[in-house]
């Protein structure tokens, strides 16, 4: 099995390399001190199975396994394991192994990675059956009672204010009676995502990404924590 | 105060000198540092960081084999969640001895 390993810390990664040198069939490919390098690779690379830590600071282990688009089998490393625990909801999550990591408990978890079959991703088949429903390019939006036709991709921002939607397109701003979450209905999957409670942008429109801000146009939008790593799954990653 | 020792270390060797080797260079290239970073953040009170610290630091101590000094070290991390930093003491006194024992190696 091709693996990676991404761990914050140099003696982890160094352990369970040691560890791995002692199982015939496992082939280190590559190693992460942190999980947006290891982001990056997955999007040019294949691999079988991923040593990840949990407990790194910014982006944890829990916001990586959110990126996944294809995940991998993936045994947690972790010295605290209640962050185990809310991880195993995932079916691809093979095993978790407590720091320090004993050889004979590690060879018990790649004994389960090997036979361990993860079945097709739920949120993966979700998605395709949305993506083909998006043929419409057109909505109409009723403003002081006439029916008016917008472009879909042309909006770059939706913004939530009170009872109204801002709509933002390259031409003009509409303002409508409507809340953001009827609106998301409306929208392509392919296109739009929420990135805050207020916000729904045209991820084709972003200029730049900071830490907790997407720049859209002149817009400076926040993006809230729990929403990042899906903003970071849509984007193509150099 | 229980003393750090190598079981673990020379467990995960298996008897291969080389490896030993390595995975002593990396406890004494990365603990200074580590140390380093908890007592700044300490210092400027920086609650988070002190726990990503401490977190960190938790496993080396784990891997000197200093089984109460872990029990502590994971009772101050937990502290430091609620922004309460009793425990530190004893944590420094962790730090005094795995810097001491390291000296040694």
């Amino acid at each position: 099995m091709d693996c990676i390993i991404i761990d914050d810390e140099k003696m982890a990664r160094v352990i369970i390399k040691t560890l791995c040198e002692k199982v015939n069939s496992l082939k280190i490919v590559s190693e992460f001190s942190n999980a947006m390098q290891a982001i990056k690779f997955l999007n040019e690379n294949s691999i079988d199975l991923i040593f990840l830590d949990i407990h790194m600071p910014n982006f944890n282990g829990l916001d990586f396994i959110k990126t996944l688009k294809n995940p991998p089998k993936i045994i947690l490393t972790t010295s605290d394991p209640k962050f185990a625990i809310e991880a195993f909801e995932y079916d691809f999550i093979v095993d978790y192994l407590l720091k320090p990591i004993e050889l004979s408990r590690f060879e018990k978890a790649i004994n389960k990675a090997q036979k361990h079959r993860a079945p097709e991703s739920m949120r993966n088949s979700k998605n395709e059956s949305k993506s083909n429903s998006e043929t419409n390019n057109d909505l109409y939006v009723n403003i002081d009672r006439r029916l008016i036709k917008i472009d879909l991709p042309s909006i770059y921002l939706i913004e939530a204010k009170g009872d109204y939607i801002h709509i933002k397109t390259e031409d003009k701003d509409y303002v409508v009676h409507s809340t953001l979450k009827k609106i998301e209905e409306k929208l392509p999957h392919s296109l739009f995502i929420k990135v805050h409670r207020s916000y729904i942008i045209n991820i084709k429109k972003i200029i730049d990404i900071e830490d907790n801000s997407v720049l859209i146009k002149r817009d400076v939008i926040p993006v809230s924590r729990s929403r990042r790593p899906e903003l970071m799954k849509r984007l193509d990653l150099l | 105060m229980e003393k750090p020792n190598l079981d673990y270390i020379d467990d995960i060797a298996r008897g291969d000198t080389s490896i030993k080797k390595t995975l002593i260079d990396v406890i004494k290239n990365e603990f200074p540092k580590e140390k380093e970073d908890y007592f700044s953040s300490l210092k400027n009170k920086e609650y988070k960081k002190i726990e990503e610290n401490v977190h960190r630091i938790k496993h080396k101590i784990s891997i000197l084999g200093l089984i109460k000094s872990y029990e502590k070290a994971n009772e101050f991390e937990h502290n430091l969640r609620e922004k309460n930093i009793s425990g530190y003491q004893d944590f420094q006194k962790i730090l005094n001895a795995i810097s001491e024992y390291l000296e040694t190696i």
